[in-house]
């Protein structure tokens, strides 16, 4: 009944935020109360209709090989036919409803997390087209779509970051990010276009039927330049090593925003793209092992970041790309299922640590920098305790979620290969203990003079406390409802939790955050002389390994340097060539004007001879003169 | 026996000696007169032509009437303009009327 008209009218999920938008930006621009009503009612609808879809999916049959599709053609010229549509299948509806709850959520936060600020309803307009665009992506049938829709979270993003557009600071971030991703983006045009080109098709269905075929009749070199081209997408998009640099900027937007854009849905756009055309990077085993690595790295080099900073923005942040680094691995050692339920349980703990951090900002005045709270945790016990409840998740304590979803990935990781599983030990040990730090410098220890922190309103403590719960539960829910069996590329995986690997990363996790209690909350070693004693590491750690810098160097010597010599050409090269020509046109006319001399009879023998000589010509070649001249009679 | 070539030659040197004029005088009313030699140049090869051959015919003669016509309101024109300019320069002296250069 519900569930089949949802599953039938899913194209209404991401249509009815983008009706909000609309109706938001044209006309309730004065009407904050207005305006945050129909994005949350509308966020609400589409919310339900996604838990419809939901049901419907699980409980209908639909699966990952008989996917639900609906298709309207949209564009249609020679050589390319593109349609616009809905693609149902158990990935897309754990997406849909992961997105639209955590964008229900965090509205509902925004209601008293913005509260007074003059840009409340143009606020919700983004929200709501962020939603629907984000919605729109997840419902993508083939890659042009998918594109449009990549494009326009991407705008959303800009737009949020900017958001504060009188500082300066939130300007540069949201150029910044827009200009990362867009190098992203531009390698997946290519990719998309390179297929497009080959194939002839961009459908995702009839891509997944032709790809198999081709690589056994032995084309493997085009096909692996179009998978690297269109990973350089999802490299940007969610802030893989090289091309992270803007999601720690991206934190110049709302706290709001952090939460839902640049932690919980976003951001694992990429992860999902990857996820969703696993079918062709399934195929490429070099391209997997590419991603495989790159996951690793990001993971293990942001949560060595996150270690010295102070910020707790940006804490979250570097954590965020950490995670993204271990929903890559688990997608490069061939588990669609452990990246997507550590994308699915990772939304709800990092939201829930967002929207904590913007309740300490909210009761302290836009504090973000640690060390200048401590003993907040008898001011704020609401915030306190979902905190407390997202790090032992995000850290991977059983029972909570992400111990579960962790657990999958480096079960997956650990069959892969050795070193891949070291990486990820290696950053579950670092993620317990900088995810520890933040905790207790924040919560414990002595109350700093002058702060007199408020808990946040209900609004703020309501969605907070639903995502802590979903923090706890969803782990053990999709490990109990088997996630696996549902959400997959190819044959359903093992679902038993290995028992070895479980216990050792728990072990390993409570080692870190044993440490950081040690140092950060009993103080029996003093985090200073820690700092000092690691002097290099920490400058390294502190500096995020001189990657802007490095960028910098690179923009201000190879960028400016070509720009010297394009600035060199152009001027000498083109510029000159088009001066030199108007100059010489100008001084032929200088030189050519002297004729013109006023002397009327210097005109009359120019005139005269120039008769002659023509008289002299038509007479002498003329056929009729020389007859005449010849025969001599006239 | 006077023939058409006795005409021309007339004519020809009439007229260079016209062109030369037109040329060197410095006196721009000396000048108008060594163009009106020209014309009349002109004049006695149309008759010359329209006598010797076609007789029957009085294009020629006609002709020459119309362009002693057009050269006489030509050069009331031409003597009413030299009258101006020297009412404004003060010189008829051609080489000197050379405002109209670069």
């Amino acid at each position: 009944m519900f569930s089949q008209y949802a599953v039938q009218h899913a194209w209404l999920i991401p249509l009815l935020p983008f009706v909000a938008f609309v109706v938001i930006g044209f006309f309730l621009r004065r009407c904050p109360r207005a305006a945050a009503g129909l994005a949350i009612g509308m966020s609400l609808a589409s919310f339900l209709l996604a838990l419809g879809v939901g049901y419907g999916v699980f409980g209908g049959g639909i699966t990952v090989e008989q996917p639900w599709i609906q298709k309207v053609p949209w564009l249609d010229i020679a050589g390319i036919f593109v349609s616009m549509g809905v693609y149902l299948d158990p990935l897309t509806a754990m997406m849909l409803m992961v997105v639209s709850l955590v964008s229900l959520l965090v509205q509902v936060y925004s209601t008293g997390y913005m509260e007074g600020d003059d840009g409340f309803a143009r606020f919700f307009a983004f929200l709501s087209l962020f939603a629907a665009s984000m919605l729109g992506l997840v419902l993508a049938v083939n890659f042009v779509q998918l594109y449009v829709f990549w494009e326009l979270v991407g705008l959303c993003s800009y737009l949020l970051i900017g958001f504060y557009f009188d500082r300066i600071s939130a300007r540069e971030a949201a150029k910044k990010a827009f200009m990362t991703t867009r190098i992203g983006d531009f390698g997946l045009l290519l990719g998309i276009l390179l297929l497009q080109v080959v194939f002839g098709t961009v459908d995702f269905q009839q891509l997944a039927g032709i790809l198999p075929l081709y690589v056994q009749a032995g084309g493997m070199g085009l096909l692996t330049i179009a998978a690297m081209l269109i990973f350089m997408g999802p490299l940007s998009k969610s802030g893989q090593f090289p091309l992270h640099v803007w999601l720690p900027d991206a934190m110049e937007g709302p706290t709001p925003v952090s939460a839902l854009i640049h932690a919980a849905t976003m951001v694992v756009a990429g992860v999902y793209l990857v996820a969703r055309v696993f079918f062709l990077f399934s195929l490429l085993p070099n391209v997997m092992e590419v991603i495989a690595w790159i996951g690793a790295v990001t993971a293990c080099f942001a949560a060595l970041v996150a270690l010295s900073q102070t910020d707790s923005k940006r804490i979250l942040a570097y954590s965020t790309i950490s995670q993204l680094g271990y929903m890559m691995l688990a997608l490069g050692v061939g588990s669609v299922t452990a990246s997507m339920f550590h994308l699915m349980t990772h939304a709800f703990f990092k939201a829930a640590l967002f929207l904590g951090a913007g309740a300490i900002m909210h009761g302290l005045h836009g504090q973000t920098d640690i060390f200048a709270m401590g003993g907040l945790r008898r001011r704020l016990p609401v915030t306190f305790a979902v905190m407390t409840i997202s790090v032992l998740a995000i850290s991977g304590i059983p029972p909570f979620a992400g111990f579960f979803s962790k657990d999958e990935i480096l079960a997956a990781a650990a069959h892969v290969s050795a070193p891949l599983y070291g990486m990820a030990v290696l950053t579950a040990l670092l993620t317990a203990f900088y995810m520890g730090r933040l905790l207790f410098v924040a919560f414990f220890g002595q109350e700093k003079q002058g702060n007199i922190p408020h808990e946040a309103g209900p609004a703020m403590c309501f969605s907070m406390i639903v995502l802590s719960v979903l923090a706890v539960v969803s782990g053990a829910a999709g490990y109990m409802s088997h996630f696996g069996e549902w959400v997959r590329f190819g044959p359903a995986l093992h679902e038993e939790l290995n028992l070895g690997i479980a216990a050792f990363s728990t072990f390993v996790s409570l080692l870190g955050l044993g440490a950081a209690w040690l140092v950060y909350g009993r103080r029996s070693v003093s985090p200073d002389q820690l700092a000092l004693k690691l002097g290099f590491f920490y400058t390294l750690s502190y500096n995020k390994f001189y990657i802007d810098e490095f960028y910098g160097w690179l923009n201000r010597t190879f960028v400016y340097g070509i720009g010297k010599i394009l600035y060199w050409l152009d001027i000498k090269g083109v510029d000159g060539l088009v001066n030199g020509l108007a100059w010489s046109v100008g001084h032929l006319g200088d030189d050519l004007r002297r004729f013109q001399t006023g002397q009327l009879q210097q005109y009359g023998v120019v005139i005269f001879t120039a008769i002659m000589l023509i008289a002299a010509w038509v007479v002498f070649s003329s056929p009729i003169f020389v007859a005449v001249l010849q025969r001599g009679a006239y | 026996m006077i023939g058409l070539e006795h005409f021309l030659f007339v004519a020809a040197v009439l007229f260079v000696i016209g062109l030369y004029g037109v040329l060197t005088k410095r006196n721009v009313t000396a000048i108008l007169m060594s163009m009106e030699l020209m014309l009349n140049a002109v004049n006695i090869n149309l008759i010359a032509f329209s006598r010797f051959i076609t007789p029957e015919a009085m294009t020629g003669q006609v002709f020459a009437i119309f362009t002693i016509t057009i050269a006489a309101a030509e050069l009331a024109v031409g003597l009413a303009l030299v009258f101006r300019i020297y009412h404004d320069r003060n010189t008829v002296d051609a080489e000197q009327l050379n405002r109209m250069r670069w």
